[in-house]
């Protein structure tokens, strides 16, 4: 008999069940047959997910673009590695043909691919000395927002999935993700690839459930420094630039096309420093 | 000359218990006002226009140094705004947009050029309307104003380095509105960067501060800038609010209060419009040990009593290093003892006039909220105020917890709050300890040790052995409630282009 999978949430380096005890069935595409359970998560399995976030993203920032673009290359193998798992998620929950899948699998190893190239490199395209008028030196330097949360489009493409999460972590944020409905089941062996990659507990957290129910919580929470927003609905977005108002967070919406500088300077903050010069 | 009498008394009464005064007193030297010609009744400047705003109303507006009216200036109503923005609209559409960038950056070295050859006039007009200190207004504000057109006149036919290969595009018209702590400062840091990436603009100054962005408008005129690429709509909240609301407007970018920036994010929350925001701070400045002390406590003094502490990025909270504290806050009395505050047109003042009679209310509130939670109160004993004008004496609190409200609310007045701290560890946890995160200073002697600093401080900019510098290549914004963006530099480009 195949044992059939349960898939859990993916906070602070851990695999939690939801608090709330609740669960729904992922189908396989187009039949009655479940193809596993995943958890709907609740507001407090989002505030702890925060909570994680907040506690990891200090030291992940602290670590060497050297070593931060390591990491995400190694996220690149670890998916690589798992490449029949989540072709066969997506044949079987989303109805992919084998090539799409196949495709997707390769989109999404290189998404991480682009951005680990990218985790020392965009510091000199975005940073500056900047020719002050006076004996002053005084230069720009890029840094992490801080914590991100991520909302993921209904529509689920994993590679695109991937390019937002990579995007937001690189330059050293955290970030709390909502996946959509469609592509829940991913959450398995996509929290396998960040739980093997020597990614520090709680960078990445991913959460399954009803965007419906949680989309506010993101809006609201003042520990969220900056929101993506991958949904299409302008009332949802216009909510939640309102809700953003609490914090000032910054809100990211629509997103920038991936793979792109664009895309992911628009997690990153500028602090500009000046220092006299004399004696 | 009440100030002068009153300093001289101070000063005789010092002579006989201390012996003799160590300096002497400064005779007044009084900036002449002729240069400036103010005109009793101010329009709407629109499509190159000067027209009557369609309410027919007027207001006044007031020299906070002498509490006399100078001049009254038109509002603006929805009508009005309505009218600048289908300028602005039809100038984008009609002229600037076709015009190539090295055409756009030849108007703006223009007007840059006129601004330096009116500086005098334009740094005269801002004292009188704003109270800054005609040292400030001459020797900073009217010449980083120069410094910004020009600045952003070279870029207008380099933007696609500015976006690193990228063939960026203007955004149409672009809405501004700004304060009146730096009123003609801000019009620069709006205007330039805006017509140099090929935006129009509609602008409204802060209704206590329209004369020097009316003045620059007659500049823009003199320049020949074509009609309706910049228009000048003045007013309160509701010329604002009109103009945040207004339809055709494709970006907004404002510099003002963090509670106002809330309220203009919400009415443009179901809209496609673009943001930036300089809001409110709340910044720490830090003084470890090992500081230059001397130099540092005029640091202090500059970061907080700079234009009278009006300034978004002021040095409000001062952090001591525990073993320097008493000695510190020692020569900081000593130093704000010789703050010459008065008459904004003395080349001799230090401090001004606060803008307007409400700001000098609500912050003589907030220095009573501080007295009523506890903290040593202190302020200059030989100080005196002149009887005419709105003025504040610059002062601090010593030993504030950071629960106290003036540790926590934007007071945008003299008034600074001291508390200490015993490692750098916890001087970057107590001034990361706010909502806000526009800038910071640190004073050490030891490189690594401002470097760690800085780049554990949450803010945007970052004064490290110097305060309150400012450069049009220099990026400026913060970080959290402090804002969106950047302003200044290459950076400050990007908000008004789409990439």
């Amino acid at each position: 008999m195949k044992v059939a999978k349960t898939i859990k949430l993916f906070i602070g380096g851990e695999f939690p069940r939801t608090e709330s005890g609740r669960s729904a069935p992922i189908y396989i595409h187009k039949t009655k047959t479940v193809y596993a359970n995943i958890c709907l998560a609740s507001r407090k399995d989002l505030r702890n997910a925060v909570t994680a976030a907040q506690g990891a993203q200090p030291g992940w920032q602290s670590k060497s673009a050297y070593n931060r673009s390591q990491i995400l290359y190694r996220m690149a193998e670890m998916t690589e590695a798992k490449r029949e798992e989540f072709v066969e998620i997506l044949t079987l929950t989303l109805g992919l043909s084998k090539v799409k899948a196949e495709k997707s699998v390769s989109d999404a190893v290189d998404s991480f691919v682009y951005y680990s190239g990218f985790a020392d490199k965009y510091q000199q395209l975005m940073g500056a000395v900047n020719p002050v008028n006076g004996p002053h030196h005084n230069f720009t330097s890029t840094e992490a927002v801080g914590l991100v949360g991520l909302i993921c489009s209904s529509k689920f493409e994993l590679s695109e999935v991937v390019a937002q999460i990579a995007a937001i972590i690189l330059s050293g944020n955290s970030v709390v993700t909502l996946l959509g409905a469609e592509g829940s089941a991913i959450l398995a062996p996509l929290a396998e690839v960040f739980a093997t990659s020597d990614l520090p507990k709680g960078v990445v957290n991913l959460l399954t459930g009803s965007t419906e129910e949680l989309y506010k919580q993101f809006g609201t929470h003042m520990e969220i420094q900056s929101l993506s927003c991958q949904l299409k609905d302008k009332n949802k977005i216009a909510e939640l630039r309102n809700m953003a108002a609490l914090n000032m967070k910054r809100i990211v919406a629509p997103v920038k096309e991936p793979l792109s500088l664009e895309h992911l300077i628009s997690f990153v903050e500028y602090k500009t420093v000046w220092h006299p010069i004399g004696q | 000359m009440q100030t002068t009498q009153q300093n001289k008394s101070a000063q005789d009464k010092s002579l006989t218990d201390k012996g003799p005064s160590d300096t002497f007193d400064y005779a007044p030297s009084i900036e002449a006002t002729d240069i400036v010609k103010i005109s009793p009744r101010n329009k709407l400047f629109i499509n190159g226009k000067w027209i009557e705003p369609s309410s027919g109303k007027y207001f006044a507006t007031v020299n906070p140094a002498t509490e006399e009216n100078l001049a009254e200036i038109a509002e603006a109503n929805a009508k009005d705004v309505d009218k600048a923005v289908q300028a602005a609209r039809k100038a984008y559409t009609g002229v600037w947009s076709k015009l190539s960038g090295k055409e756009r950056g030849k108007y703006l070295f223009r007007i840059a050029r006129i601004i330096q050859e009116r500086a005098r006039e334009l740094a005269v007009l801002e004292t009188l309307d704003n109270g800054k200190p005609i040292r400030e207004s001459r020797d900073i504000d009217i010449p980083l104003v120069a410094a910004h057109f020009f600045y952003y006149a070279g870029w207008a036919d380099k933007l696609q380095y500015a976006t690193l290969g990228k063939k960026p595009k203007p955004l149409g018209v672009v809405g501004q509105i700004i304060p009146w702590n730096f009123p003609l400062l801000m019009a620069a840091w709006k205007i330039a960067p805006a017509l140099a990436c090929g935006n129009t603009v509609v602008l409204k100054p802060a209704e206590t501060t329209s004369l020097s962005c009316l003045l620059l408008a007659e500049i823009l005129q003199e320049a020949g800038l074509p009609d309706g690429v910049v228009n000048i709509v003045t007013g309160a909240g509701e010329t604002g609010s009109a103009l945040v609301a207004h339809s055709d407007v494709n970006k907004i970018a404002f510099t003002g209060s963090t509670d106002v920036g809330r309220i203009i994010l919400k009415a443009v929350a179901d809209t496609d419009k673009k943001l930036t925001l300089e809001l409110g701070g709340k910044s720490a400045h830090i003084i470890y040990e090992d500081a230059a002390i001397d130099q540092a406590v005029e640091g202090v003094i500059n970061g907080i009593f700079f234009n009278q502490g009006h300034v978004c990025c002021a040095g409000s909270r001062l952090l001591l290093e525990e073993s320097i504290a008493e000695n510190f806050v020692d020569k900081l009395k000593n130093r704000m003892e010789k703050l010459r505050v008065g008459n904004p047109l003395d080349k001799n003042t230090d401090v001004g006039a606060i803008n307007s009679k409400t700001e000098l209310q609500k912050i003589r509130r907030l220095v009573e909220s501080g007295k009523s939670e506890g903290g040593e109160y202190f302020e200059p004993l030989s100080l005196a105020l002149p009887n005419k004008g709105y003025y504040q004496k610059p002062c601090f609190f010593n030993k504030v917890s950071s629960a106290f409200s003036l540790s926590r609310v934007e007071v945008f007045g003299p008034v600074l709050a001291i508390s200490t701290f015993r490692t750098v560890s916890e001087a970057i946890m107590k001034a990361n300890d706010t909502p806000y995160g526009l800038a910071a200073g640190v004073w050490s002697e030891k490189g690594s040790k401002i470097h760690k600093t800085a780049q554990g401080l949450k803010a945007g900019v970052i004064w490290a052995n110097t305060y309150n510098k400012f450069d049009p290549t220099s990026p400026f914004g913060g970080y959290n409630e402090s804002g969106w963006g950047r302003e200044g530099g290459r950076h400050g480009l990007l908000p008004y282009l789409e990439v």
